[in-house]
């Protein structure tokens, strides 16, 4: 850590692992009513624990791109935050309006209120007072760090980084706009859900891969900014038109149905370049870095997003395919391997880097660290081919048969009680690499050490 | 440094290039809506009314709407068309009513729906919103009456 204020890295990073575990939780808990849905039906009903669930996962993936933001753009940039004041000013309004989101949706207060109750369209049910809230602590964050990078050195990584951000702003403010007309209010949602982890949110992935990359592998500067402008630029081509495929069946023109196809089906191609980036970059550079958990996390973000972005993203976007799978178990399969390969992976990546500067140690017992890499893969690996196949099947019974949709979910229950097992085998890797990045200090393990064969 | 400013050109001329189109298609799409896909003249204050409902009580988190939101319990895009409203719009409101009012069923195993104590009114606008959803043109999905 050479600049002072990548400090104020470290709470984002804390709060974030924080609502990670929160999340998990709440996703285990959405699991197990799954195969026993009498389970807290009274006082937490599925869909009050599906809000935590999927709320948390946004905040703390938003609060950890804050953090990566804080820590690498003094290094980048090569001066010191504008004003760590902002930041922390900033960290506390999202806390105040996380905690004041959560709240309103367990105990349902003031249900039906325009400004204080919740706002139930899917991912944007925070309250209106929240909205306005993580719109001036987006304000705050982009006048800082502009600010920050304006005075400072001018580099690929933050450009990109900051058009991302700047990105992710814009689009969330459509999810103001809530018109009467159904079909109108999901063209527009998906202004904010697709073109954030379609299009912003893979500005920001290539950009923290890119500064990782940069410091575990030594390669040139000059390569990598080469690299990650190709990137980030198949990722917009791609997948801006791409947004048509959430549009073949909302009322939206029949045109979309070619475009999104075509389109979406090349939104896989950056998520491969993002692969033979990573995997070039580590096999070039020179440089063994100590933290060889870093270098695991930063290589798994390239693969699984590949995969879980990538391939089962394209499993079902075209759309003959589409008409069938569209709201089955088959797209929980994609988006639940996609956001954990992307962007948790990414932000897990960055926080291993960074934890050890920020807590000044050397790159401690980093074993118990891979240890997790491996039980959340493996886990999540295993749920995503669950929910595929229970998606397949459901495909089949419901859509091609036309089967009772409760009728259908009964025949699939084999599959949720082993969803829920491979989610209670995730939990255990997340509570690990938290424990791991903050606890562990006393062992150094040598580079070498046996976790390195894994 | 020549590809590189190559590249970043491409970037930034090659985004603004793919906006521009997504926004005027969404320009057309928005008109198309509005025009074509939906109708204006049955989208009464009834329909909004219920809309408000539907987001109010978070039911996108356990059901699917066009294919879209949890996937805990049925698609109700269709719901109407499910409950025979086309043939009998009066036998489907008295059904969906009815359901609505009889829940949770409390049946060991079974997904529970919340009771969500709305006023006869607040059913009628609920029903009137998943009538209107019903009209809207999919392209011909959800591909049965299963949803």
């Amino acid at each position: 850590m050479k600049y002072e204020t990548q400090k104020i890295a470290m709470a984002y990073f804390a709060v974030a692992m924080g609502l990670f575990a929160i999340q998990v939780l709440g996703g285990l808990l959405a699991g197990y009513i799954y195969i026993a849905p009498n389970f807290l039906s009274d006082l937490m009903p599925f869909n009050v624990v599906r809000m935590l669930h999927t709320n948390a996962l946004v905040v703390w993936l938003l609060l950890g791109f804050f953090g990566a933001t804080y820590y690498l753009v003094p290094e980048e940039s090569e001066r010191e935050i504008y004003s760590p004041k902002i930041a922390y000013l900033q960290l506390a309004l999202l806390v105040f309006g996380t905690l004041g989101a959560v709240v309103t949706y367990v105990f349902n207060l003031f249900e039906g209120n325009f400004f204080l109750g919740l706002q139930g369209r899917e991912f944007l049910e925070q309250p209106l007072w929240v909205k306005l809230g993580i719109v001036v602590a987006a304000l705050m964050f982009l006048y800082n760090v502009t600010m920050t990078v304006l005075q400072g050195r001018k580099t690929a990584i933050t450009n990109v980084l900051l058009l991302g951000l700047w990105g992710i702003a814009i689009f969330f403010l459509f999810g103001l706009y809530v018109p009467d007309n159904l079909a109108l209010d999901k063209m527009y949602w998906w202004y904010v859900v697709h073109l954030w982890v379609e299009g912003t949110w893979e500005l920001v992935m290539a950009s923290i891969l890119a500064f990782l990359m940069l410091k575990l592998t030594g390669v040139d500067r000059e390569v990598v900014e080469k690299w990650i402008y190709v990137i980030v630029a198949l990722s917009l081509f791609s997948g801006v038109l791409g947004t048509g495929h959430h549009y073949y069946w909302i009322g939206t023109p029949k045109y979309w149905t070619w475009i999104g196809s075509i389109f979406s089906a090349m939104e896989v191609v950056p998520f491969f370049v993002m692969v033979l980036f990573s995997f070039t970059m580590v096999w070039k550079g020179g440089r063994e870095h100590p933290n060889k958990a870093a270098v695991l996390w930063a290589l798994g973000a390239a693969v699984m997003a590949f995969f879980g972005a990538g391939v089962w993203g394209f499993m079902h976007t075209l759309h003959g395919v589409n008409y069938y799978t569209h709201g089955t178990q088959i797209t929980p399969a994609h988006g639940h391997l996609a956001f954990f390969g992307a962007y948790v992976s990414i932000n897990l990546a960055i926080i291993t880097y960074a934890m050890p500067y920020l807590l000044k140690r050397e790159p401690y017992n980093q074993v118990l660290n891979m240890v997790s890499f491996w039980i959340m893969n493996s886990s999540m690996a295993f749920m995503t081919f669950v929910l595929t196949f229970a998606g397949a099947i459901q495909t089949h019974l419901q859509r091609v048969n036309g089967e009772a949709y409760m009728d259908v979910q009964d025949q699939l229950h084999l599959f949720y009680i082993m969803r829920f097992g491979a989610g209670a085998v995730f939990v255990i890797g997340a509570v690990l690499f938290i424990y791991a990045i903050f606890v562990p200090r006393k062992e150094l393990i040598s580079a070498g050490a046996p976790a390195a064969a894994e | 440094m020549q590809t590189k400013s190559a590249a970043r050109n491409i970037f930034y001329g090659g985004s603004l290039f793919f906006l521009l189109i997504f926004f005027g298609l969404t320009f057309h799409s928005h008109r198309y809506i509005v025009n074509t896909a939906t109708n204006a003249a049955t989208l009464t204050e009834g329909v909004a009314r219920g809309k408000k409902i539907w987001e109010d009580k978070s039911c996108v988190n356990c059901h699917t709407i066009l294919g879209e939101g949890a996937y805990f319990a049925p698609e109700l895009g269709n719901v109407w068309v499910r409950y025979g409203g086309k043939d009998n719009p009066e036998g489907a409101r008295e059904a969906l009513k009815s359901w609505m009012k009889n829940q949770p069923t409390g049946i060991a195993g079974r997904r529970q729906m919340p009771q969500f104590n709305l006023s006869d009114k607040e059913l009628d606008d609920l029903a009137d919103f998943l009538k209107w959803v019903s009209t809207i043109d999919t392209n011909g999905w959800p591909p049965n009456d299963a949803g």
